[in-house]
């Protein structure tokens, strides 16, 4: 019942139910049950090529249906930018619909309408994607538009100024008027001071506002090149016959100069932080997030596939130690969760989330999530605990490719963050390997007080008299 | 047998492109219409009168297994909050294994279940691996949770606490809040639509063990489920797995239909002030039933008015031309009897009056004129030539099924479902927009701040 995808910032909402649902568990599988993430496939069935001005290529053939999915991922997102410029990656991603030197404002998304495909785009902290889902035939045609556009925008500052508005809009409805997502925001830029992570993806309200198109156009070619760019392409082709398109629809896009930015890698927590969210809500919340390394920065691979197999002991299913213990047994969780991105870019947190249940206070929540976490320093995880991780590991492997979209997604994850996609076959002999003992020496390790942030949200009274003081941002 | 679906040639698609953008695929290889299969689906039913809908899928060595009954919250009574609460019950307790042990049978085993209720169904689903052994425990497990659920009191206490926390999540959400308004006022008090399913604090705390045990009794019956079932299994296999998760269930009987809601009379508007920086709005009417003989000009309507994201005329009026809003919708939702009409959109409070009165008037816009032949078109392409998405996943196939046999749709519904669209015409559009949405009694809903206070 909690919103999982809190990094996740996008073009428009679709427009049914099932889609939103649909769109919205590719990323909550993805970025949050670890354990799910990534899919496992022979290398063999991945094709990768470079065409010359250094767009990398991946094509995943899958014929289960007569589909296509075309995906062109960025190297660039919320984590690459800094104070007083929040937000514009995810503007960009907005504004790239809004037209070319070619095609007007609007026509992108009319042409792939008129040839049945259904196209979005999302921004992340790590990277900004688009995609087109379509009949098989029809990929040339997101190719010519999805190549126009990384070279050719047009930014209009009359159009950028509405959709700066739209986006206001979007920020209100996913994060200032949700009290948990507000919460989250303020944990994370409690966390991670100097990092990336510090900023949340759709941008702080007063960036946005200061926001101005020139910001956008020195963002758009610094990042916007083949050279920072992934297609990925999954479904019903022939790899041979995706990379002589490819070829022929982005080959002339120039190369831009060589990326180089700064890592701005976290820098040591000394103590624990707490912060206090009050805000208009009905539920308390409370969120727990300890510094942990990721796949790409780690030094020790296992300690990654350790902290991931941890995350599953805690909240891998309905039978896993939050449900069975915090829900079911001591009944004192309305709602609790672990989660954990191992392919995050930089160093991230490890977090720990729960909804006390009636009549149980915030701060016996947060007792037993640390007492979850005493158990895991002091205690071996069961066998029978570690198996079922597994198991469930294996199965999600065949599950994963039921999905064309899922399948191209993985792939760009992976070497969006700089991992490479091949690192995805090793995840299933990874998570096999991992011991009881490794998982305690992660726990006892990382799972640290002085490297501990607690954010809670205290509810303030509903009261419809009270209207929150809204800065009105209107354009100067 | 698979029965191949006509389509438009390609070509035709193509020079309509060429009329706006005249590009280089042009010349490429692309002359081949699109060909899609339909789905050759297989049905029967149980000893038990269960209807069963299986569709063999063998590239990938898993199977999804849905079963719906007609058990949602339209079937409370005055128990508001009695069929989510039975749902969510099932796998809490059954036969010799208790909640842990029901869990940890299905995840030692890779197994994926889920159920839930909405207001027309209940639903339990299993996604599983066909490794014999491992699809063995998982189908009995699912099996003893439908047919044996033990609602012991412990766990029905339990339960029955998470769902008023869900209430009150409900409570601090707009749009949830809107989303109840919209059900209360649309359908009246009488009406089993009315209510969420989730129920209420007096009516929740009310229901006691017997209540749930009878509510089981006489919903989670043969007569009254429909077992979907697509994977890596052969049709000998499927009958087995359709008999082995409903099977042992009494035949029972088919519920009563429900009564047929009532349109409003005239035009209602619902406020609630609430603390947010944006204002939730909703409009809408009484709109279509399954099987609706406007299904497809209604939806064909919808989608250029507001169904289809950037295509539609709400989000060009609303977000691209004003800036109004993120989201801007219109939607039927087709339902057993006649579901809701609903278009949408947030907006900063000071706004609110603004874009309501933009919804308003383009509803009434199109009601009166109907679309254009251009957006038809439009409408048409964009519809046939996705659908081959459709149908490009088990977990999509398996939930077509289920709702097919649910609404007991015509087995040809999807492989129809083109030829349906392109022969939807201009008139047809504005005929069934004028008789089925009256934009003179029209229910609105507005919850947000009074920004007169700000």
């Amino acid at each position: 019942m909690i919103r999982l995808s809190y990094h996740v910032a996008n073009h428009w909402v679709s427009s049914t139910a099932e889609e939103t649902l649909n769109f919205l568990k590719h990323f909550v599988a993805l970025f949050l049950l670890g354990l799910a993430a990534t899919s496992v496939q022979a290398a063999a069935s991945v094709h990768e090529y470079r065409l010359a001005n250094g767009m990398k290529v991946l094509v995943k053939p899958d014929h289960r249906a007569p589909v296509v999915v075309a995906q062109v991922w960025y190297k660039v997102g919320s984590s690459y930018e800094w104070s007083g410029l929040t937000g514009v990656s995810h503007v960009l991603e907005h504004m790239m619909f809004n037209g070319t030197k070619k095609h007007g404002r609007g026509e992108f998304s009319r042409i792939i309408a008129e040839q049945g495909g259904r196209e979005n785009a999302f921004t992340s902290r790590d990277y900004t994607a688009y995609f087109q889902q379509l009949e098989k035939s029809r990929l040339p045609i997101s190719m010519e538009l999805e190549a126009d556009r990384m070279h050719n925008l047009v930014l209009d500052p009359k159009i950028f100024a509405k959709e700066l508005k739209v986006v206001m809009e979007e920020r209100r409805t996913r994060t200032d008027d949700q009290p948990r997502s507000l919460t989250y925001e303020q944990f994370y830029a409690a966390a991670f001071t100097n990092s990336g992570y510090h900023n949340p993806t759709i941008g702080w309200m007063n960036d946005l506002d200061t926001l101005n198109v020139d910001d956008l156009r020195a963002w758009y070619k610094e990042w916007y090149a083949p050279n920072n760019a992934t297609l990925v392409v999954a479904g019903d082709v022939d790899p041979d016959d995706v990379y002589a398109m490819a070829k022929r629809y982005y080959g002339d896009v120039p190369k831009g100069k060589a990326i180089n930015f700064k890592p701005r890698q976290e820098s040591e927590q000394h103590g624990e932080r707490r912060i206090v969210v009050a805000a208009p809500a009905k539920l308390p919340f409370i969120l727990m997030g300890y510094k942990v390394p990721v796949l790409a920065t780690a030094k020790d691979e296992k300690e990654v596939y350790a902290l991931d197999v941890l995350t599953g002991v805690l909240d891998g299913g309905n039978s896993a130690r939050f449900a069975r213990d915090l829900i079911r047994g001591r009944q004192l969780a309305a709602s609790a969760g672990a989660s954990y991105s191992m392919y995050a870019r930089i160093n991230d947190l490890l977090i720990l989330q729960g909804i006390p249940a009636n009549g149980h206070t915030i701060q016996e929540m947060e007792a037993a999530l640390r007492g979850h976490v005493e158990r895991l320093k002091t205690e071996l995880v069961d066998e029978k605990e570690l198996q079922r991780i597994k198991a469930q590991v294996i199965a999600a492997k065949v599950y994963e490719k039921d999905s064309v979209f899922y399948q191209a997604m993985s792939l760009g994850i992976l070497e969006s963050v700089g991992l490479g996609w091949q690192k995805q076959d090793e995840y299933v002999d990874k998570i096999k390997a991992v011991t009881a003992e490794q998982v305690r020496e992660v726990a006892r390790k990382y799972l640290i007080d002085d490297h501990l942030t607690v954010a809670t949200l205290k509810p303030l009274p509903i009261d419809p008299n009270k209207a929150p003081v809204m800065p009105l941002p209107e354009r100067h | 047998m698979k029965i191949p679906t006509s389509y438009r040639p390609l070509i035709i698609l193509l020079i309509g492109i060429a009329l706006v953008t005249g590009y280089a695929w042009m010349s490429g290889d692309m002359h081949e219409p699109v060909k899609v299969k339909g789905l050759a689906i297989k049905s029967w039913t149980t000893t038990n009168g269960a209807r069963v809908y299986y569709v063999p899928a063998t590239s990938l060595p898993m199977i999804d297994v849905r079963v719906v009954f007609d058990a949602g919250s339209a079937r409370d009574g005055k128990q508001f909050g009695i069929a989510q609460l039975t749902n969510e019950l099932l796998p809490e307790g059954a036969g010799d294994w208790n909640a842990q042990q029901l869990a940890e049978r299905f995840e030692d085993v890779g197994a994926d279940f889920s159920n839930d209720a909405e207001r027309d169904m209940a639903v339990i689903s299993l996604r599983s691996l066909t490794e014999k052994k491992w699809l063995d425990t998982a189908l009995e497990t699912m099996a003893t949770i439908i047919s044996q659920p033990r609602f012991d009191q412990k766990d029905i206490d339990r339960d029955r606490q998470l769902q008023l926390v869900s209430i009150e999540e409900q409570q601090q959400s707009p749009e949830a809040i809107a989303d109840k308004l919209f059900y209360k006022n649309l359908y009246g008090d009488d009406h089993p639509y009315a209510h969420s399913s989730m129920g209420n604090k007096a009516t929740l705390t009310s229901i006691k063990r017997e209540d749930l045990v009878a509510f089981h009794k006489q919903y989670y019956v043969g007569k009254n489920a429909v077992v979907a079932i697509v994977g890596d299994v052969d049709e000998k296999q499927a009958h087995q797995i359709a008999e082995q998760v409903v099977g042992t269930l009494p035949a029972g009987e088919t519920p009563a239909a429900l009564p047929e809601p009532k349109p409003l009379a005239k035009s209602v508007t619902v406020r609630q002030v609430y603390p947010t920086t944006q204002t939730h709005l909703l409009a809408g009417v009484i709109g279509l039933e399954r099987g609706d003989k406007d299904y497809f000009p209604l939806y064909v309507g919808n989608h250029i008015l507001g169904g289809s994201g950037f295509s539609s005329r709400m989000m060009a009026e609303i977000r691209e031309k004003r800036a109004l809003a993120y989201s801007a919708y219109s939607y039927f939702l087709p339902m057993h009897v006649r579901g809701p009409f609903q278009m949408g959109a947030q907006t900063r409070n000071d706004k609110a009056e603004e874009t309501l009165k933009l919804m308003k008037q383009e509803l009434r816009t199109f009601v009166a004129q109907g679309p254009t032949a251009d957006e038809l078109e439009h409408a048409k392409r964009n519809i046939t030539g996705g659908f081959p998405l459709k149908l490009a996943s088990n977990k999509n196939i398996v939930q077509y099924l289920a709702m097919i046999g649910f609404y007991k749709l015509p087995l040809n519904y999807l492989d129809k479902f083109n030829q349906q669209i392109n022969a939807v015409t201009l008139k047809q559009i504005k005929d069934a927009f004028k008789r089925r949405v009256d934009p003179d009694k029209l229910l609105t809903v507005i919850v947000g701040a009074d920004a007169k206070q700000q």
